[in-house]
This record gives C-alpha cells, structure tokens and sequence, in this order.
C-alpha cells in the first residue's frame, strides 16, 4: 500500500542550520496494516510522515501509495489518498466552521469542490450517526463551531475526518500527545476501533513506548533520520518497553533520548 | 465702576459666544434631515465595497489594499463605456468583471510569486492608477450626464436610487449567501481561517485565495461603477481611502450586530449589519459635513476609530493576560502568605 524507496530530506542544506532529517528511508507497509513509530525527539518521524504526506518535495528517493508514484504531487492532492490528524488539535480542523461543516469539508477530499450547496440532509444524518459512535454527544450540536470543543473533542473530529471517506493511508503524527491522559486514552480507543473496524492502513507516531506495543501489528523505531529496528507479528506481541530500550541501544550505541516515552 | 480689563474680557466673550451663535444658527435642522435620504443611498452603495473588504478582511484574513484602486477601476470604466453608447447595466457588468481581474492579479501575485498579500494589494492599487487615468484618457475625471444617459443610478432622483441600490444590495448578499455556503465556498472559507487543515482535506488553497481576491474586488469595482454614476462622474482618486471605509463599516456593522443579535448572529444577518455598518458610515459622514467640518478631517476620524475598534479585542486579551497581572498576582500572593 505504502512504499518508501530510499528518501532523503535535508533541511536548510549549506547553512550552519543543515539537518539531514531523513537519510534514505526505505519502508513497505501492506495493505490494512497498523505500524506505530516511535524514536527519540528530533529522531524524523514527523517528517517521515510529512514527505509520505507531501508537505514539501523530498530530496531524492520515491513515494508510492497503493502502486501510484506520488513524489512530484503537493500535498493538496496527495490528500486524495491520506487521512492525517495532528498533534495540534487546534491545527485539523477550521475553529470558525461548525462541526457538519468541517466534516462535509472532510467529505469533499479528493472530489472536486462544485457550486452546489455544501450539506444535504441526507449528509446531515450521516454525520451525526458518525459523530455519535464518538459517544461525546456530538451529534446533538452539529452546527455548534468547532473553535467552541474541547482539545480532545477536537481530535476524535479530526479523526472522523480523516476517515470519513475511507482514506488509502492514515497518517496520525502524536496525535494524542496534547491531550491529558484519560482524553487521550478515549481518542486512542476511538482511534483502534475506526482503524480495526474500516481496515484503514494506518503509521502513528506516539512517545508512549506501551501504546506502540499495545497497539497495531507492526513497530518501527527511528533514529537520526533512518529506521532501525522494524518488528511485527508475533514478536510485536512480546514486547515489553525493556526489550525496546536494549534494542535502540544496540541499534544505535546511544541511550534512548526521550524520558517522556519511558516514563508514560 | 468696571476696570476695563474685565469689559474686554467681556467684549471678546461675547464675540466668542456670538460666532457660536451665529455658527449654530446657519445649521439648519430640516438641512440635515433632507440630506438624509441621499446618505442612505450613498452607504447602500458603499455597502457592496464593504462586503468585497468583508470577503477578503475576515473570510480569508487577508488585508488587500488593491480595492483603493478597483473602486475607481468600477468607476472610470463604467463611464467611458457609457459615454462610448454602452448600455449603463452592461456597463455596470463589465465594471464588475475588470474588478475581477484585478482581484485576480493581486492574487496572482501573492499566490504564484510569493509576494506577502499586502504588498501585492499595494502593487495592484498603485499600478491601478496609472491604468484608471490611461482608462479616461489622462484626465483626473470624467463626468457623465443623467440628463444624456439613463444611469442605473443617479443623485439626481435619490429615491430611485435607494430603490435600485436595496436591490443590489439585496441580491449580493442573497448570491455570497448562497456562494459561500457551496462547497467551493465552504472551501474559500476553511482556506481563510485554517490553512493546514485545508490542504490536508485536499483543498487548493491559492485557487481559493485568488478567488476570494477576485471576488472581493469585483464588488469593490461594482460599487464604484454605482458611485460614478450616482455622482455623475469618475474620479481617479475617488477609491482612495476605500480599504479603511469599508472596513469601517465592517466594523459598525459587527458591532452593532452582535449588540442586538448576540449568539444569534449568522452569516446572513452578519452581511446585512455591514450593509447597515456602511449606511450608517455615510450618515456620519453626512452629519460631519453639516456640522461644517472640513470633509478632509473624516480621513483623520477614521482612521481613529478603525484603529480603536482593532485594537479593542487585543488590548482586552492583553489586560486579562498581562505580565502587570502577573507581577501583580504574584505580589498579592507573597503578601497574603506573610498574613497567614
Ligand atoms: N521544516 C523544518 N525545517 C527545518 N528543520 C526541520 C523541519 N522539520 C523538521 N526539522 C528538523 O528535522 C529533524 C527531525 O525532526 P522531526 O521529524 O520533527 O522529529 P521527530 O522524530 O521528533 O518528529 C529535527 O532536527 C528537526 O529540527
Ligand atoms: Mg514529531
């Protein structure tokens, strides 16, 4: 579904600021897949998923989603294929839209956006069955503006957005980072049961070394730009935090840079 | 016996009151009050300027400045087409269109060449001007005659106007009403207000900003073509100043607005209260010349009290979270532990 051939990403290349961000990634997820990444900070994971995504043009190497070679499409239309939520609620969704509004935005991914009129009834419906398996009583106040939710409210609706339309890839960048943790542990939970329900081929980054292994079939760890340990099946399932930080060390020969996934 | 210090006193007094005197007599109240209907059909036409500033100030939060330019645009084009033996409607319609254009250049430059929006509005306006003279064959500008062409609007039967103007008014709200709650409108509007969540749902952003430009404009040019008209000629500098006018009335109208609509206000009712925002802004205007002032001082009475209605939102954020309350706080806090 996803294959990452040999991509490289310098930012600020020639300046004193030059950051080789990411050093020849190569990564082949099959369809229906669910991989966790996880790494220490500035490790390039988020620009993994921002050059799968299309924010910027990659340096060298190439990008195919579902056999179609993306690497020279922006963003905009690379969104055809990716949901994304990420790790700023404020940033996946627009705060003076309401809710339906945003969703029927959602709706539209891909399609060409017409002169006709942005919400049917029979959209209106559909929304709020789908905001309702949120359990947040959204679907009482569809019209309210989405500036109005609440952090965690905020991504369990970017999260139905992102797969509203079933997308050929989720891309979730932390996306439970910013929220306390009983909120995040709700989204987290909403976010297994879309994936595992509409087999949606998913990579999310979390600092939570638990939450990597607990959840999806398949484990990256990233390191100085490139990925270094790549675990699935049954040893996934074996996996304790412990086994992780001996692996990056071996991996890497340095200690594991981010108390905050060793602590949660 | 009066010293004669106090008489002069006295005397230069009562000069001072009888100038007043003489002042508050020459105004006369039915003077006002006749002059009202002609405010009213003038704010109607500014209206459809400030909802193009509306379209591009708060929707897609770009401040343009080209519109100073496209309202003379509206204006010089209207009229050399209809002395040219246009009809003044079609002439209203391409008025309208070369606002487009305009729009269109201005979004251009800032979409496809990286020129920061404001600049690329101030680019536009400044070209505009040399384009508006070369449009009324460099002369400074251009009259047009209700007497020889039947005006779509004209000040020489005002009550007509105000009708003609409700009208147009009416069907621009009606019609961005409708646009933006399309789903390219939708669009337009998540571009203005989140600009990574609307590439991430795959939405063309420079497409959206050059239309919301183009937009915008096209009814600044269609304002300014109704202006000529009424006034009965075209002026090169007649748009100067029009970004602050209509954001004024943008203003006035919000305010005024959410103090009587509250929670209640939609977008319609938002458009219809800046239409009101820009009567109400010409009826100022009306007031300030019949109080004499000098019309070049409502420049300066502007500019004040955009600047304040601006700046009132930040400066109440900034009172509620001020390193003055915090410093503040935290002393109080120091001195009731000493207390306790
Ligand atoms: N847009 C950018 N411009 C410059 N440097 C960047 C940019 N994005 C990321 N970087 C740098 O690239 C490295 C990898 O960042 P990132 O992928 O965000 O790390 P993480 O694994 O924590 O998500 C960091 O050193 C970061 O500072
Ligand atoms: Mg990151």
């Amino acid at each position: 579904m996803l294959e990452v051939i040999n991509v490289c990403k310098t930012f600020d290349p020639g300046t004193v600021n030059e950051k080789k961000a990411l050093t020849g990634v190569n990564l082949k997820i099959d369809e229906g897949e669910f991989v966790t990444v996880i790494g220490g900070n500035g490790a390039g994971k988020s620009t993994l998923l921002n050059a799968v995504a299309g924010v910027w043009p990659v340096d060298e190497g190439t990008i195919k989603i579902d056999g179609i070679d993306v690497t020279g499409i922006p963003d905009y239309k690379r969104a055809a294929y990716i949901g994304r939520v990420f790790q700023d609620p404020r940033a996946g969704t627009a705060s003076a839209l309401g809710i339906d509004e945003n969703l029927a935005l959602a709706g539209r991914r891909g399609h060409s956006r017409r002169l006709v009129w942005g919400i049917s009834a029979k959209q209106r419906a559909e929304y709020k069955e789908r905001l309702s398996d949120l359990n947040l009583g959204l679907e009482d106040r569809i019209t309210t503006k989405m500036g109005v939710l609440s952090g965690g409210q905020r991504q369990a609706v970017t999260l139905l957005m992102a797969t509203l339309q079933k997308p050929k890839l989720l891309l979730l960048d932390e996306h439970t980072a910013a929220l306390d943790p009983k909120t995040a542990a709700t989204v987290l939970e909403t976010t297994e049961k879309i994936v595992n329900r509409d087999h949606i081929t998913t990579l999310m980054i979390t600092h939570n070394m638990h939450d990597a292994i607990v959840h999806g079939n398949r484990l990256i760890m990233m390191n100085n730009g490139n990925i270094i340990l790549d675990i699935s099946g049954e040893d996934k399932k074996k996996l304790t935090v412990k086994d992780l930080l001996n692996e990056f060390e071996k991996a890497s020969g340095e200690e594991f840079a981010n108390d905050k996934a060793i602590l949660s | 016996m009066r010293s004669i210090s106090p008489l002069t006193n006295f005397c230069t007094r009562g000069a001072y009151m009888g100038a007043i005197g003489e002042y508050l007599s020459s105004l006369s109240l039915s003077g006002l009050l006749s002059r009202i209907p002609a405010g009213v059909s003038q704010g109607l036409i500014w209206a459809l300027m400030a909802l193009g500033v509306y379209i591009t100030f708060r929707i897609l939060d770009i401040a343009d400045l080209s519109v100073d330019g496209t309202f003379s645009t509206g204006g010089a084009v209207t009229v050399i087409l209809i002395i040219g033996g246009m009809p003044p409607a079609l002439a209203v319609l391409i008025a309208f269109v070369c606002g487009l254009v305009a729009g269109t250049v201005t979004g251009l430059l800032h979409t496809r060449l990286g020129i920061p929006a404001i600049l690329a509005g101030i680019l536009t306006q400044y070209a505009l001007y040399s384009i508006n003279l070369a449009i009324m064959g460099f002369k400074a500008n251009t009259a047009v005659s209700a007497d020889k062409y039947s005006l779509v609007v004209s000040g020489r039967s005002v009550n007509a106007a105000i009708i003609v103007s409700i009208c147009f008014v009416a069907v621009i709200i009606a019609l961005l009403y409708w646009f933006f709650g399309t789903e390219r409108g939708m669009s337009v509007r998540a571009t203005g207000c989140n600009q990574q969540m609307s590439k991430a749902q795959g939405i063309n952003i420079n497409l959206n900003k050059v239309i919301g430009l183009a937009l915008s404009n096209g009814l600044v040019a269609l304002s300014g073509s109704l202006f000529a008209q009424y006034s009965g000629f075209a002026d090169v500098n007649s748009g100067r100043g029009a970004i602050v006018i209509g954001l004024a009335a943008v203003i006035i109208g919000e305010v005024i607005g959410d103090a009587i609509l509250g929670k209640r206000m939609n977008f319609a009712f938002r458009m219809i209260f800046i239409a009101i925002g820009a009567i109400i802004y010409y009826l100022i205007y009306t007031l300030v010349l019949w109080l004499k002032m000098d019309s070049n001082m409502m420049k300066l009475f502007t500019s004040v009290i955009v600047a304040i209605c601006l700046a009132v939102p930040y400066l109440k954020n900034a009172r509620l979270n001020s390193f003055r309350r915090a410093g503040k706080n935290s002393q109080t806090a120091v001195g009731g532990k000493k207390d306790a």
